[in-house]
């Protein structure tokens, strides 16, 4: 203990320390490389941002800053120090334990999943300084409900008697970072905490975390794919690809002089190219009226009305809760209606089970995640066969002529045919997602979400292929996204949506440059930028 | 399933096959090779090991190599009958009650219930007293009975599969029920399948020894594992090895199979490294 106290004098050292770490997964005679070269220092007082796409070692790093690494990997060159003594070997296992949420604490990016749905917040809360008896637990209630107060909950000791489910995703990640504080770490390690969450409560996190560290003078550590995101809270940033730094810097110089590349890309703000507006005078295609749905006794659907028509392309945008899933769900007869009616080129569609073969093929959706949307079990053939075999004529070599034709629509060599969905990149399954909508030969393609779970590098490359394949095949598409990127690239009409309703509908440009309504307003404001003082200027406005 | 590391993987499987290849050769070859017959009697009781008799003999004075052999091909054999015939019967109902739900789920959920309320073994002594103790009858009985906990897990995965979108968008192109099921759930259930396959395996043994401990296993002279371990049991009181032959021959089979079947699961929830 006292060299730690020592330690802790020593200003002039660096909290964290990587030199030259390279972390390993496998056997040690055919190692895969998770990372390797990183070297990075953090200073008390400061934040680091780390930032990659998916796979990048962000993750791998972050957690490795703990002393931890996930089964079957190993730190196999290098050192890690905090304060100056190597986590690793010099604290030994039990060692390594006491310094994690003592001296450092992590903030997981799934608040939901992470808390136990058991337990009352507040026993979660506490759980660790009991554990490591650090204070008595009136003592650690009481900090508690000092910090649920101080991240502007308005009953912090009925908050604490909640469990995980009563509270909402915001809330649940201010808890977690009050569970992170309770111990005074000097480190805390934050892996995409706001990821999972919408945009408006993300600027609300993401300020609480940012006055919290700079309140106690805490070090952090902030993972995130985001750039915008985390220059406005990083003092420096370092980028990460492919397991190896691409750049870093302060986060000044990283975002308005980057060197590499791939930072300008990740900086590259200009918006996608736009295909010319679409507008028809033709009877819609889709035709949806007075839609309403509830789950249980919970009105999701208050009577919405959307029209797509003849390759138009209409976006429903809005929060999590908003409705816009739903909407898209019932018009796939997914979810049944209480009251209202859908329409396809004048023709009422009713539930799934209803409905012929022929409306079936015409609609068709891509998923949200493409890792789920595509059985693991088939190989790329196989997934894109069984819709044509269903939905065309084809068969033997015009049908293998097909294939070979999807793969190259959306951009994917045909080497991948005979490969099977977990040996390829999330932008690569999103792309064979697309295909098999495309293999149906559909009319009206409904998009849920297709770039939130990728990168933005990877989100820019299906966006231009969608807005290609929208007007050489004359495809009328409803995008449902909270992206306005996807948007401004894809879009034709604009229909906002707050809690079941519609508050707002227009063209494009209208919605996106001129918006009426205030939550419109807000949605987009709340998009990160590379402005610093953003985060404040938000904070400002929404006050 | 990705916490064992590669290392593991290479010796379980060998180790594995080695003694379920052995096990089977000796179920199928031995009885040909054995100078005496499954229920000959071709010496005293108990006697110790000799080279005629390289184990000893039993209580009736038979040979217990040669009933070790003849009981490894009908255990073995009894067992994979019944387990075949109970993930048959009760992975085929429970994936098609997961994927159909709603009034199939209900009826084929409410009828395993009913099964499973009644004590096991009080039950197969019902049927099998109703039915005679015939080896069909056997098999079936056993299998029937065993499947209501093959027929739960395997909903369960069926339930947790079909939360996916994958096979919603085989819905949503107009995919029948039980298409769904053979194209999508059965194939992502099978290294959970296979596993438990293994295990219940292992059960089995240990149920039918228990049936023939009431007399209603296998009949008597045939020898089985079970059987055989409960017939010699008075002699583990003189320290004598003889009982334990039949209970090391269940338990080094247990190994071998869930050897197997672990790492078969194992790679099969990996279908990238195919």
């Amino acid at each position: 203990m006292s060299d730690i106290m020592s330690d802790m004098t020593q200003t002039s050292t660096p909290l964290v320390v990587f030199e030259d770490v390279r972390i390993e997964a496998g056997q040690a005679s055919d190692p895969k490389v998770l990372a390797q070269g990183i070297s990075f220092s953090l200073e008390r007082g400061k934040v680091l941002g780390l930032i990659g796409e998916s796979g990048a070692g962000k993750s791998t790093i972050g957690l490795a800053a703990l002393g931890y690494l996930r089964g079957g990997c190993r730190v196999a060159g290098g050192r890690i120090l905090l304060s100056g003594q190597d986590i690793v070997p010099d604290l030994g296992r039990k060692g390594v334990l006491d310094l994690r949420s003592t001296r450092i604490a992590y903030v997981a990016q799934s608040a939901a999943a992470s808390f136990n749905p058991a337990y009352r917040l507040i026993d979660q809360c506490v759980e660790m300084a009991l554990d490591r008896r650090l204070m008595s637990r009136a003592e650690a209630e009481e900090r508690a409900h000092a910090y649920f107060k101080r991240f502007r909950i308005a009953d912090p000791v009925e908050f604490g008697r909640r469990f995980p489910h009563q509270v909402s995703g915001g809330q649940l990640q201010r808890a977690m970072l009050a569970m992170a504080m309770l111990c005074q770490p000097e480190v805390i390690v934050f892996d995409e905490p706001t990821t999972a969450l919408d945009v408006t409560t993300q600027i609300e996190v993401l300020a609480t975390i940012r006055d919290a560290l700079a309140e106690e003078g805490l070090a952090g550590i902030y993972i995130s794919h985001d750039l915008a995101l985390i220059s406005q809270i990083a003092d420096d940033i370092v980028v990460l690809r492919h397991g190896k730094i691409v750049e870093q810097g302060p986060t000044g110089q990283i975002v308005n002089a980057p060197e590499a590349d791939y930072t300008r890309n990740l900086l590259d703000q200009t918006p996608l190219a736009r295909q010319p507006d679409r507008t028809t005078r033709d009877a819609p295609r889709v035709d949806i009226r007075d839609a309403q749905g509830s789950y249980g006794q919970l009105k999701v659907l208050k009577g919405v009305d959307l029209r797509i028509g003849q390759a138009q392309s209409v976006a429903l945008v809005g929060e999590s809760g908003s409705g816009k899933s739903t909407l898209a769900r019932a018009l796939m007869g997914l979810f049944p209606l209480t009251s209202g009616r859908i329409e396809l080129d004048g023709q009422q569609i009713g539930s799934l089970s209803s409905r012929k073969a022929s409306v079936l093929q015409k609609l068709q959706l891509i998923h949200q995640y493409p890792d789920t949307a595509l059985n693991p079990r088939q190989s790329i053939r196989k997934i894109l066969t069984i819709p044509l075999r269903r939905f065309t004529r084809l068969r033997g070599a015009a049908l293998e002529a097909r294939l070979r034709e999807l793969l190259r629509q959306v951009e994917l060599p045909e080497t991948l045919i005979d490969r099977y969905p977990p040996a390829l990149s999330g932008g690569q399954k999103q792309r064979v997602c697309i295909a098999r909508a495309l293999a149906a030969e559909p009319e009206i393609l409904v998009c849920d979400e297709v770039t939130a779970s990728l990168d933005k590098l990877t989100a820019d490359e299906i966006t231009r292929l969608l807005g290609r394949l929208q007007t050489e095949q004359g495809l009328s598409t409803l995008l449902i996204t909270h992206d306005f990127s996807l948007v401004r690239a894809l879009a034709d009409e604009v229909i906002v949506m707050r809690r079941g309703e519609v508050v707002e509908a227009g063209p494009m440009a209208e919605v996106t440059e001129r918006p009426q309504h205030p939550y419109t307003r807000r949605l987009i404001a709340s998009i990160p930028t590379f402005e610093p003082g953003w985060l404040d200027a938000q904070r400002v406005a929404e006050a | 399933m990705k916490k064992s590391s590669r290392g593991r993987l290479h010796w379980q499987p060998i180790i594995g096959a080695t003694i379920v290849l052995f096990m089977l050769a000796v179920a199928i070859v031995g009885p040909f090779l054995m100078p005496y017959g499954e229920a000959e009697i071709v010496g005293f009781a108990f006697d110790l090991p000799s080279p005629e008799h390289p184990l000893g003999t039993d209580v009736l004075g038979r040979d217990v190599m040669t009933r070790l052999v003849y009981g490894a091909r009908n255990s073995i054999g009894l067992a994979l009958a019944v387990v075949v015939l109970s993930f048959l019967f009760g992975a085929s109902l429970g994936l098609l009650s997961a994927t159909l739900g709603r009034g199939v789920d209900f009826v084929l959920s409410r009828f395993f219930d009913l099964i499973l309320a009644i004590p096991q073994k009080v039950f197969a002594l019902l049927l099998l007293a109703i039915l005679g103790t015939s080896l069909p009858v056997l098999i079936i009985v056993v299998a029937f009975l065993d499947s209501p906990r093959v027929f739960r897990i395997s909903r369960a995965i069926g339930l947790e599969i079909n939360a996916l979108d994958f096979v919603e968008t085989a819905r949503l192109r107009g995919d029948s029920g039980l298409g769904i099921m053979l194209r999508e759930t059965l194939p992502n259930s099978l290294p959970t399948l296979v596993s438990e396959f293994g295990l219940r395996f292992c059960f089995i043994f240990l149920f039918i020894s228990a049936l023939s401990f009431l007399g209603l296993g296998l009949q008597p002279p045939s020898a089985d594992w079970g059987n055989m371990v409960r017939e010699n049991a008075s002699l583990i009181g003189f320290g004598e090895m003889m009982p334990l032959y039949p209970a090391f021959a269940i338990a080094l089979l247990a190994v071998g199979v869930n050897l197997v079947t672990e790492w078969l699961a194992e790679r099969w929830s990996n279908p990238a490294h195919e």
